[in-house]
């Protein structure tokens, strides 16, 4: 055997301990300056929303329809009506689909479609929301010749679906199997036991991904550009161009008057605090279910 | 204030050589000082003093939960990492208080190595970076310096002859027993003056755990032991002294012929007779 | 629960058996048809986008670099270019910040500060694009283009003429201000994922590296991040597919220009951009173009999806096992 090289002569004097100590500092206040780079523009978003927005929302804004620049500028009604029932017959399609799809990932893990449908779930959530109302224009829009809240409610419902698939398997899961067990062992057929145990065991958890769903499809407005079309009009069905809060932020940002520009402001500040809230809501809920 | 537990370093009768020419230059390497360990208001470890004597193995026994591990961690100062964790007393390594201000926990853990319950090597590098990596860290640089001291960190952790062939194999890669013992090579190769193992065979196989008990017997040529077991007959085998802990107090320390033969304690003899525990 | 008397086990076992076979074929009907509406998605804007790839030939559609409405000429590779430079810039600026607020959060914060993190990040990243644009538009912009005024003054003050025409004009809308606007939205995202997969590397491979007597930075250097580089790579590439559809926020400040060649400060368009921006008028050979731009962007984004997806299968440490 060579003769033993003296490790400890190789070894720089102290272990280059001070120098590692300064490194350690130096990070610390790196990591610190990245996060502070994170923060801001994200407080300065948030900021500028609730400064800019807070002067123009009053019960006028809330509660009347489009009227013109010179005649006061109206308020917002047909804007929240709209967002609201595209959103919740979107919720209605979405939801099902997404549920379903849920379940079966959750209930089913050994059936064969499960992997696939996993990854093209998720694909679908990755894939622009731009794309998922082009695509509602080609097969609905054209045909018809017509932008409508139904054809908008679709295309959000497109990006819903994803959404709540993922968190109605992720919930679904938190159930333990020995729930599933118990109900198998009293003879009940496994359709029954997910009906009526495992989901009735996970209905909080299944409410609050439809609600951050909600949340989100509702600040889409990409998608909505060639569905719904927007409209000046307070409607009450969704046959026909549906207006969209997000919708109004877009057009209204480009208006030269700066009323419009407040106006914008002021619908930004509610689709701010609809994700606010769900998004609270959905983190009460989480704490409280766990 | 420091009650000292009394334990006796006498020989008892029927002792091996070994054993005695062990207790011919018997001096701590380490030794506690009315130490204790708190989580938040729980108590961890009550006001233990012990010597961990120097080329010895010191194994630590008690039933779970009785604070052993609690206590071999505040040997090192991992309960540092602990936020909610408070050590108290001292830990006098080499005769200097570890936890003295200004004495620097990076410095001790390079000098008290430590090997887990469950082996874990870096599962991104291969063998020999997973052996390196100690002395990667302290600035060593040269290849020569590097393949030498992986070479000698693997013989004494028993590996060498099993893996020289694949050193650039992935850590991961090795069976649950062989990556142990690369974690205590891993342990070894930053020259260590003590090596303090919990429970390090408790996830392994009976092969494996013989392999390691196999290699104490070596090591403390080179290192001081400190070993957490929950097995008596591993700590009967293995140790020179042995500890007893029970709810957070050292019950009784002494060599570990005579603490399993003829215990002081009447707790200890009803852990070691197995009426307890 | 178990006393409830639809609980009982009275049904026949051919009851059960169709029960059961009727409850996963709707399952699987509704799971279907959300792959169904993949291929669909994918399928529609390629066949609407077919007219333009048969008038101009799949790599003259790719390579043109006209488009002019007028002329009927339809070429993508302005587009294209843009959204790939406003992305991949995006990207390159959000990564560091983004890696760094998830270390912190994850090894130095205390709890209350890591979980606030945590809540104003998820937040950030469910705050609909369009605010982002609105912030861009009305905020940024005017700031920027008061640093970019001050920046081609001094530049024509000393005639770097090659820095001008590399510049551009300082209008406040165009590509830098796109790139900032991406940055701050993707941060969140991958940032979020960071943190997530930093948070899963187990305490054991901090404690090795400690006991083997590594400061806290080395622990992190050569414990944490190469356990967890598998994910934060996957939330990079998530982030930089996000960026490649954004669509509302870039179309308020890029300033929408196809002419090549692009400036740092001047005007320039991405694919989801311009769709939004030719729509209004669009017909026939328009709108086929403006389909097919569509389906590179499906093509581009699912892709970047799929290995996005590979990576956190394959590179992950429990998935080398």
């Amino acid at each position: 055997m060579r003769p033993p090289t003296d490790i400890a002569s190789a070894i720089p004097k102290g272990g280059n301990l001070r120098v590692r100590r300064v490194w350690n500092v130096v990070m610390v206040i790196l990591l610190l300056l990245g996060s502070i780079v994170v923060l801001s523009p994200l407080i300065a978003v948030l900021g500028a929303v609730f400064v800019n927005g807070l002067p123009t929302i009053n019960l006028a804004f809330l509660t009347q329809e489009f009227r013109p620049v010179g005649e006061g500028g109206g308020g917002l009604l047909h804007a929240i009506v709209g967002t609201l029932m595209m959103n919740l017959l979107a919720l209605l399609i979405g939801g099902l689909l997404g549920f379903a799809g849920g379940v079966l990932l959750s209930e089913y893990p050994d059936h064969p479609i499960t992997p696939y449908l996993r990854t093209i779930s998720d694909l679908l959530n990755g894939l622009p929301a731009l794309l998922k109302g082009l695509v509602i224009y080609a097969i609905i829009v054209l045909p018809t010749g017509m932008f409508s809240g139904y054809a908008g409610a679709l295309a959000l419902a497109i990006i819903l679906a994803p959404i709540v698939l993922r968190s109605t398997e992720g919930v679904l899961q938190l159930v333990p199997w020995s729930v599933r067990e118990a109900g198998v062992a009293l003879g009940l057929p496994r359709w029954r036991v997910t009906i009526s145990l495992v989901i009735p065991a996970a209905t909080f958890g299944v409410v609050t991904g439809l609600m951050l769903g909600f949340a989100r499809a509702a600040g889409e407005a990409a998608p909505l550009f060639f569905t719904a079309g927007g409209s000046q009009f307070l409607n009450l069905t969704l046959g026909q161009p549906t207006e969209s809060l997000a919708l109004t932020i877009f057009k209204y940002a480009n208006e030269p008057a700066v009323l419009r520009q407040e106006q914008a402001w002021g619908a930004a500040l509610i689709l701010t605090s609809m994700v606010l809230v769900a998004s609270l809501l959905a983190r009460w809920a989480t704490r409280k279910y766990n | 204030m420091n009650q000292q537990k009394p334990y006796s370093v006498s020989m008892p009768t029927g002792q091996t050589e070994t054993k005695l020419t062990l207790a011919a230059d018997l001096r701590p390497r380490m030794e506690t000082k009315g130490l204790s360990v708190y989580y938040g208001k729980k108590m961890g470890v009550r006001n233990v003093s012990m010597p961990i004597y120097a080329n010895t193995v010191t194994a630590l026994i008690g039933p779970s939960g009785c604070g052993k591990t609690t206590f071999l961690r505040a040997l090192n100062r991992m309960h540092d990492l602990t936020p909610i964790a408070r050590v108290e007393g001292e830990a006098l390594l080499d005769g200097q208080n570890i936890y003295a201000p200004g004495v620097d926990a990076v410095e001790i853990r390079r000098k008290i190595g430590m090997v887990f319950q469950k082996p874990n090597p870096f599962p991104t590098l291969t063998i020999y970076d997973n052996v390196a990596a100690g002395l990667k860290l302290m600035g060593v640089r040269r290849r020569d310096v590097l393949d030498e001291a992986v070479e000698r960190s693997l013989t004494q952790a028993a590996l060498w002859n099993e893996v020289k062939d694949r050193l650039r194999a992935p850590g991961m890669s090795l069976s649950g027993g062989q990556q142990q013992r690369l974690c205590i090579a891993r342990a070894l190769t930053v020259q260590p003056e003590v090596l303090l193992m919990d429970e390090p065979t408790s996830s392994l196989d009976p092969i494996s755990t013989q392999s390691i008990e196999d290699l104490l017997t070596e090591l403390k040529k080179h290192v001081t032991v400190a070993i957490v077991t929950h097995n008596m007959q591993q700590a009967g085998r293995v140790s020179d002294f042995t500890g007893y802990f029970l709810l957070g107090d050292l019950i009784e320390f002494g060599p570990t012929n005579q603490l399993f033969t003829n215990p002081k304690d009447p707790h200890t003899e009803a852990y070691i007779t197995g009426r307890f525990g | 629960m178990a006393s409830q008397p639809f609980l009982s086990a009275r049904h026949s076992p051919l009851y059960r058996a169709f029960g059961d076979r009727l409850f996963l074929l709707v399952l699987l009907l509704f799971g279907l048809t959300i792959i169904g509406i993949v291929v669909l998605m994918g399928w529609q804007l390629a066949a609407g986008g077919s007219q333009a790839f048969a008038q101009f030939g799949l790599l003259g559609f790719l390579g043109g670099v006209t488009w002019d409405p007028v002329a009927n000429v339809y070429g993508a590779w302005p587009f294209i270019l843009g959204t790939l430079i406003t992305s991949l810039a995006a990207i390159i600026l959000a990564f560091f910040p983004a890696i760094a607020i998830a270390i912190y959060a994850v090894e130095y914060a205390p709890r209350w500060l890591s979980n606030t993190i945590q809540y104003a990040l998820e937040l950030l990243a469910a705050l609909p694009s369009v605010i982002y644009g609105l912030w861009g538009l009305l905020v940024l912009a005017p700031i920027l283009r008061s640093y970019q005024q001050n920046i081609v003054i001094w530049a024509m003050e000393n005639q770097h003429d090659w820095l001008l025409a590399i510049l551009g004009p300082p209008i406040g809308f165009g590509m830098s201000t796109a790139i900032i606007v991406l940055a701050v939205m993707v941060i969140p995202y991958a940032a979020s994922l960071a943190k997530d997969s930093i948070a899963l590397v187990p305490g054991a491979q901090r404690e090795a590296a400690y006991a083997l007597g590594a400061t806290k930075w080395e622990v992190i250097k050569n414990a944490v991040l190469p356990y967890a580089k598998g994910g934060i790579l996957a939330g990079i590439i998530l982030g930089f597919t996000r960026a490649l559809g954004e669509t509302m926020a870039v179309v308020m400040v890029i300033g929408n220009n196809n002419n090549l060649p692009f400036t740092i400060f001047g005007s320039a368009t991405t694919i989801p951009a311009s769709i939004i921006n030719e729509f209004g008028e669009a017909m026939d050979l328009k709108l086929s173009a403006l389909l097919a731009l569509g389906f590179i962007l499906f093509i581009m984004s699912g892709a970047m999806n799929l290995l996005a997806a590979w990576i956190v299968k394959r590179m992950s440490v429990e998935g080398r096992l």
